[in-house]
């Protein structure tokens, strides 16, 4: 099972559990206005190995320690990949880092999406705006996985066309063979062939065989709470259902206290959850 | 289960001092318990004339003052505004020291060997209770554990409760069941003062075999142990039952409003409380940034910034805050660490400033929602 592959690495590598590795940018490309993705090598030549769905704490010099998602592929793990948006003074001195420079990685922690279950059964990735990137590791594995699965559905939600991220190769999926891809946005100029929506109402439309999908959800909270309750309602069994949370983290192996949601520590249990596992919690006030 | 005969042996009350001799010949700093500026706290002490002999704590909700007690006995008072968290995970502490090329060398524990004289039974469960959030999760906290490994844990057990004091209703307490190296019994009787001191560990019998005594007979075993009776059955306050699924039931239950129209969010009870043990991290670097220093210090939940996240704190209101404190701690701790994080110290009640009393609380709690429940049946 994936939790306790995650576990054992842990384990492994427990002694230094706060003391970053050295890692150095080797390529930097902005994404949108306010996001960039860095392409990280370990300065020690250690690959970073990792299961979608995973995170890293990456820290600047000086400046701070944040928790992210890691958004390359899994099976090319010489180069850890990551995106991220500009919104604090940690994140924003990430999406500052030039090439050459270095930056301090620990990790991989916390849970992997479960995509073993999809084996056999159509998979669908649900991302909204920025949720795209935690889930990209599982189209790269999906794309590697393509014949064990029925099919795999990509369902994506963004609020203007200038901010769907990954663009290109979300163009590029929708013409590969076995992947669809649905994307909506909030709003949008008249030149926007595209559709005008929510995500969540596309959801339906996309689905194959509902009581035979195993969905992926990321995003904003609010859109996961509608996401998974739209692929609920579609028949989409709740234990089929996965989301990846996000709460405050200083320290990312459970020592810290503060990613807790009610009985969960986000960075130990999760941050993948099954939708039974966090349904309730996510409805309850300030929690 | 209580120690056999033949492992205790009875000292005079002078022996104290004695014990404090063993210690230092082996290399222990001692601390204990001492009265400074009206408060007891925990840290170095000389003697056994440093020990607070003789004075109690008037301890209530919202305030305790040390008085004379009505006897000369070392331990009739019970805790140190602090347990033994700092002893073992410092208020703040460097981590590493890292310069641009992010070649970090973690700074090395200090933990010379500590030898921590009148420790309670509600602390020692505290120590177990932080041992397994460090060392039991994916990942062990060394600096945490080569603290907790340093010390020599020389427990007594009480026989006087302060009123704040609930630990018979936690199972952590008045008497010792485990943890320690040493326990002692006080024994003060008309013309007689004594302690039985008990061995836990190879560590303490090895100390204990040192010191001069007679085996306790059964007779002090005896008196020790209706001493600890007596103690639990004097405690006034008691942690309600089911409180674990209780908590779980009334997350938007309207009396967390009522508790934060008290509750000045000030993190005392945090900061008093032996298992409280979240932190954050903090950078600092040198003026022309060339070096950077992380440290690690103590957090509270009940911060506002405890819970920022992109766009705002989780928890804006004081009543989600203090919410998910006493949930974590009597609720929330069980599913992540498989115990109760509450071990009846009562020291969140003596320091909150507005006199929040977590007994009460639940208490009140559990009669809002059977009062809630009847007048159900009732409409």
């Amino acid at each position: 099972m994936t939790t306790a592959v995650v576990a054992e690495r842990s384990v492994h590598s427990g002694e230094g559990g706060m003391l970053p590795r050295a890692f150095e940018v080797r390529a930097r490309r902005p994404e949108l206005a306010d996001c960039v993705t860095l392409e990280m090598a370990a300065v020690d030549g250690r690959p970073l190995d990792f299961a979608p769905g995973q995170f890293t704490m990456l820290y600047v010099h000086g400046v701070g320690e944040i928790a992210i998602s890691i958004s390359g592929d899994p099976a090319a793990d010489a180069t850890l990949v990551q995106t991220v948006r500009a919104v604090g003074a940690v994140s924003k001195a990430v999406c500052n880092l030039q090439e050459g420079q270095r930056i301090g990685v620990r990790g991989p922690l916390g849970t992997a999406w479960p995509v073993e279950r999809a084996f056999g059964k159509h998979l669908m990735i649900v991302a909204g705006g920025l949720g795209l990137a935690p889930t990209r590791p599982i189209i790269y594995w999906a794309l590697a996985n393509r014949d064990r699965l029925k099919s795999v559905a990509i369902v994506y939600g963004t609020r203007a066309p200038d901010q769907i991220l990954y663009a290109p190769q979300l163009l590029g999926w929708s013409n590969t063979e076995g992947l669809r891809v649905g994307i909506t946005v909030d709003r949008a100029a008249e030149d926007w062939s595209g559709r005008v929506g929510v995500v969540t109402d596309l959801v339906p439309a996309m689905l194959r065989d509902p009581a035979e999908t195993v969905a992926m959800v990321c995003g904003p909270e609010i859109m996961m709470r509608f996401g998974a309750q739209a692929l609920l309602d579609a028949g989409v069994p709740a234990e089929d259902i996965h989301l990846s949370l996000e709460r405050n983290m200083k320290c990312g192996i459970g020592w810290c206290g503060h990613c807790q949601l009610g009985p969960h520590l986000i960075c130990r249990d999760g941050p993948v959850f099954s939708y039974p596992a966090v349904r309730d919690l996510m409805t309850v006030w300030e929690l | 289960m209580d120690r056999a005969a033949d492992t205790s042996v009875v000292t005079p009350a002078g022996g104290l001092d004695a014990l404090i001799e063993v210690l230092r010949a082996r290399g222990y700093q001692v601390w204990g318990a001492q009265e400074t500026d009206g408060a007891l706290t925990l840290g170095p002490i000389a003697s056994a004339s440093d020990l607070p002999r003789g004075r109690i704590e008037a301890a209530e909700a919202g305030t305790v003052r040390l008085i004379d007690g009505p006897r000369d006995a070392f331990f009739d008072h019970t805790l140190p505004m602090q347990g033994l968290k700092r002893a073992v995970y410092p208020a703040e502490e460097r981590l590493y020291e890292v310069g641009m090329d992010m070649a970090a060398e973690e700074d090395p524990v200090e933990a010379p060997p500590l030898a921590v004289l009148g420790l309670r039974p509600c602390d020692l469960a505290a120590l177990e209770t932080l041992t397994a959030v460090f060392e039991d999760g994916p990942f062990v906290d060394t600096r945490f554990r080569r603290r907790r490994e340093a010390l020599l844990l020389i427990a007594v057990n009480c026989m006087r409760p302060a009123a704040t004091c609930f630990c018979a209703s936690m199972n952590t307490g008045p008497r010792a069941e485990g943890g320690f190296d040493l326990v002692l019994d006080e024994i003060l009787e008309d013309d007689r003062h004594v302690f039985v001191v008990g061995a836990g560990s190879a560590k303490g019998r090895e100390i204990l075999d040192a010191l001069s005594g007679e085996p306790a007979g059964e007779a002090d075993l005896k008196t020790a142990r209706a001493g600890s009776r007596a103690c639990a059955e004097a405690q006034q306050r008691r942690m309600g039952e089911d409180v674990e699924a209780l908590l779980k039931r009334n997350y938007e239950h309207p009396h967390w409003a009522a508790v934060a129209e008290r509750c000045l969010s000030c993190a005392n009870c945090t900061l008093v409380c032996p298992t409280c043990f979240c932190g954050t991290v903090e950078d600092r670097s040198s003026l022309d940034g060339a070096q950077a220093e992380r440290w690690r210090r103590w957090d509270s939940c009940f911060s506002l910034d405890f819970s920022y996240l992109h766009g705002g704190a989780v928890r804006t209101e004081t009543a989600s805050r203090y919410r998910q404190w006493i949930t974590h701690k009597l609720s929330h701790w069980h599913d992540q660490f498989g115990q109760s994080g509450c071990v009846g110290c009562g020291r969140c009640i003596a320091w909150c400033p507005v006199g929040i009393d977590i007994t009460a609380e639940v208490a009140a709690l559990a009669a809002a929602e059977r009062t809630a429940g009847q007048a159900g049946k009732e409409a």
